[in-house]
Order: C-alpha cells, then structure tokens, then sequence
C-alpha cells in the first residue's frame, strides 16, 4: 500500500501545482498551496511505517509551519483586497517589468 | 478491507482535489477542500497515525478551514461567479509543468518503494504499533517531541507567536 500512497501523494501534490499555476483567485491560488503541503504530509506518513516515527513528528512541524503561514497570507490577502478592492493575481503588477 | 478503504478514501482525495481546482465559487473549493482533507485523514488511519488523523480534522479541516471561509465571507467574495481559470498559454505551461512534476514525482517514488523500503519495514511497522500499545496514540509522539526535537519544540512557538503579532499588524486598517 505504501507505494499506492506515495502516487496519491504525487498526484495531489501535482493537482496543486496546476491550481496555483491556472487559478487567479489568491485565495484559491492559497488553498492549492495547503494542498500540496498537506500531499507532503501524506507522504511523511506513508513512510513513517517504514522509517520510524520521525516522519509523523514532521508532519506535526509542517501542520504547524501550515497553520502559521495561513494566518499570515490570509492576513496579507486582506491587506491587498482593502487596496485594491480585488483578489485576482492579475491585478498585482506592481512589480512587473 | 484496507485496500477497499484505500481506495474509497483516494478517491475522494482526489476527486475534492480536483474540485479545488476547478470549481467556480471559492466556497465550493473550500468544501472540495474540506473533503480532501477528510479523506487524507482517514488514509492516516489506516497508516495507523491516528493522533495526526485528530489533529489533521481538528486543526487543518477545522480551524485552518474556518479561517480561509472566514475571509471569504469577510471580503464578500462568495458570489464572484466569473470563472477565473487561466486559459491559452497559462493552462500549457500549467499542464507541462504538472506533468514534468508528476513525472519526476512517479519516478522517484515508484523506484523507492521497489528497492528501498521493502526490507525492513514489516519490523520498523510491528515497533510502531508495539510503541502505540505501549504509550498511547499521542504518547508516542510526544515522547521524541518533548526530548529529542524539544528545540524544534520551542521554535514552533515561537514561528506561532511571530505569526499572530504578523497577521494582526497585516490586517488592521490603517489609522
């Protein structure tokens, strides 16, 4: 079963690339982020059966990092909106060339 | 039974994933989202994680969920209805992009499972399950977090701390 898991692990994760590279939305573009993080958590598991139990503590770190990140980038989002009255990606170009 | 279980749960993974991804209202994707993680959970189950199966519904379906609906409703986003999917050159670097991931990503994997992992691991397993009978489902991770990752223990307080002052900073208005 673990290798099973390990693909559905990639494929999740590859799900959530393709949501932050085809979505404009920034909260959706963030939620294919949690995605992919949680893909790395599935993986870390899968192989904590075959490596020990340090694979389940890092999974607990990256919930962690996660939760922190989405307090954080929801906090940022917010502070865009009020700017700029949107959420779409392609409304922030205030650094492009 | 685990295999059936296997598959019902990747299924749905899958399935919510692609939900989020492609439906049209952020609340939609939240609840593809909310199914995902779910069904995550229960595959942790039947890896025999179920402390992390509890916090993956109580903090990540739960909390950090409730988070992102709450800034949804809070910028009034939840009947923006115009799809904004990317088309044209955006979905094809997006496609090989994701296939060059999953390539890499099937590779690597699919070679490790075959060679590396198959030797000891009915071991390392029976260990597991004899420290969980042992110490409990929480006991046996906290006894490695409170002793040898006690630093990283403390930093993640810390990162947590930095994180709250952040957002509160970020999200008040300006004065």
């Amino acid at each position: 079963m673990l290798a099973y898991a390990l693909l559905l692990s990639a494929a999740l994760f590859v799900i959530g690339t393709l949501g932050v590279i085809v979505r404009r939305n920034a909260i959706i573009i963030f939620l294919s982020i949690e995605l992919q993080l949680n893909a790395v958590n599935l993986a870390f598991v899968a192989l904590s059966r075959y490596t020990g139990i340090e694979g389940q503590l890092f999974v607990f770190f990256v919930m962690t990092v996660a939760a922190a990140e989405a307090a954080v980038g929801l906090a940022i989002i917010i502070s865009i909106f009020r700017h700029y009255k949107t959420v779409n990606v392609d409304r922030f170009n205030l650094l492009k060339w | 039974m685990t295999e059936i279980l296997f598959v019902l749960f990747a299924v749905v993974a899958l399935g919510g994933a692609f939900g989020v991804v492609l439906s049209r209202t952020p609340v939609a994707s939240l609840l593809f989202m909310v199914a995902t993680l779910a069904s995550v959970a229960g595959i942790y189950v039947l890896f025999e994680a179920h402390f992390l199966a509890a916090i993956q519904v109580l903090v990540y379906a739960g909390a950090i969920m409730v988070l992102f609906l709450f800034v949804i409703m809070l910028l009034n986003l939840g009947h923006d209805y115009r799809a904004d999917l990317k088309y044209g050159l955006w979905s094809l670097l997006g496609l090989v992009v994701a296939g060059l991931t999953a390539g890499v990503l099937g590779q690597a994997f699919w070679g490790a499972s075959d060679t590396g992992f198959r030797g000891d691991g009915a071991a390392v397993a029976a260990a597991l399950d004899a420290a969980v009978r042992e110490q409990g489902a929480a006991g046996v991770i906290a006894e490695p977090l409170f002793t040898d990752y006690v630093v990283a223990f403390e930093l993640m307080g810390l990162l947590l701390l930095v994180a709250i002052v952040a957002a509160v900073v970020l999200a008040k208005p300006k004065t």
